[in-house]
């Protein structure tokens, strides 16, 4: 151990403020870096979830359209999308 | 000779393969930083002239080398791409991209912090800065260019032509505090032979290197896993993982976005 004591520590022989400027600045910089990369991970897989969804959907009303008899038994949601 | 390379090739190999690797990688990576953070913080002796500004030196080093070493593999694999048509490195270089900008941000801001004690100044308009400067510019606009087109095959086309371009700028900075009168110190580690360092002090920067290069690794995997599932959204083997990860509401889904 260098330092006698915790403020010794702090004060980093009087360039405390120059050290954990550096310090405390870089792990900000790498911890937005983090959760910017796991974050965007989830959020692309939702979002290819949602689009397949979506053409899930699209499929499934173009499918009942093609078939008429469909849009007589519900012709509430068979407006075009 | 390199026929056990091809299956990595295939994007979902490599998916799973980097998916592996991960929890290693990360668990290292807390390893080697949290050892070489305290050590150097707590436990190196401190400079006979700089005193405890020196620790700096710890995060500043490592900070600023990897900045051009990723440079340089985002250039190999910009290389690589645009000679074989090789898909897979269009999206590591793009998962490059970004991790290397802020590790040359961090160099610049930790050389400013350090230069303030030491040199009276924040900032000088001087070869090894400025051509520092210009990484990061560099690497803002290869970001830049790869969010910048719907295709990403054009955007890691447009991209890759500016890495390559960038390219002169390593040398610039390697060489600047020999080629020019500067301010900034020449290198004190990796001097041919034996580097001029105590080693009480060599050491904690070595656990710190190494460190910051696994975390470089372990966030560069993160990325480059999102980039080859961005890339291959249309692929069953990309819809079947997505299915079993993601439950989303079936009965109403959500229009708004």
């Amino acid at each position: 151990m260098q330092f006698d004591s915790f403020s010794a520590f702090l004060a980093m022989g009087g360039y405390g403020f120059y050290v954990w400027l550096s310090f405390g600045v870089s792990s900000a910089l790498i911890l937005a870096l983090i959760v910017n990369s796991t974050q965007g991970h989830k959020q692309i897989i939702k979002n290819i979830a949602l689009r397949q969804q979506r053409e899930a959907k699209l499929r499934q009303v173009r499918k009942q359209k093609s078939r008429p008899n469909n849009i007589q038994n519900n012709p509430s949601n068979e407006v075009s999308p | 000779m390199w026929k056990w390379l091809h299956p990595y090739a295939n994007p979902e190999v490599s998916y799973h393969f980097t998916g592996k690797l991960l929890p290693w990688l990360s668990a290292l990576t807390v390893l080697f930083l949290s050892v070489g953070i305290v050590w150097a913080l707590a436990f190196a002796p401190a400079d006979y002239q700089q005193g405890d500004s020196f620790r700096i030196f710890y995060l500043h080093v490592p900070a600023a080398s990897l900045s051009m070493g990723i440079y340089f593999g985002m250039a190999v694999a910009a290389f690589t791409s645009m000679v074989w048509q090789f898909k897979l490195a269009d999206a590591s270089a793009a998962a490059m991209a970004p991790v290397g900008a802020v590790f040359t941000a961090i160099a610049l801001f930790t050389g400013a912090a350090w230069g303030k004690p030491m040199w009276g100044t924040w900032w000088i308009w001087d070869a090894r800065l400025t051509s520092e400067l210009i990484l990061l510019f560099l690497y803002l606009g290869v970001i830049a260019l790869h969010n910048a087109f719907e295709d990403k095959n054009l955007a890691g086309k447009a991209a890759g032509i500016l890495t390559l371009v960038g390219v002169i700028n390593l040398p610039i900075i390697k060489y600047s505090v020999e080629w020019w009168n500067t301010l900034h110190q020449g290198s004190t580690v990796s001097k041919l032979g034996k580097p001029s360092m105590s080693v009480d002090m060599l050491w904690p920067f070595v656990f710190c290197f190494i460190g910051f290069s696994l975390l470089v690794a372990t966030i560069i995997c993160i990325r480059f896993r999102s980039e080859i599932l961005a890339r291959n959204s249309i692929r069953p083997w990309v819809k079947a993982l997505v299915l079993a990860q993601v439950s989303l509401p079936t009965t109403k889904p959500t229009e708004s976005n």
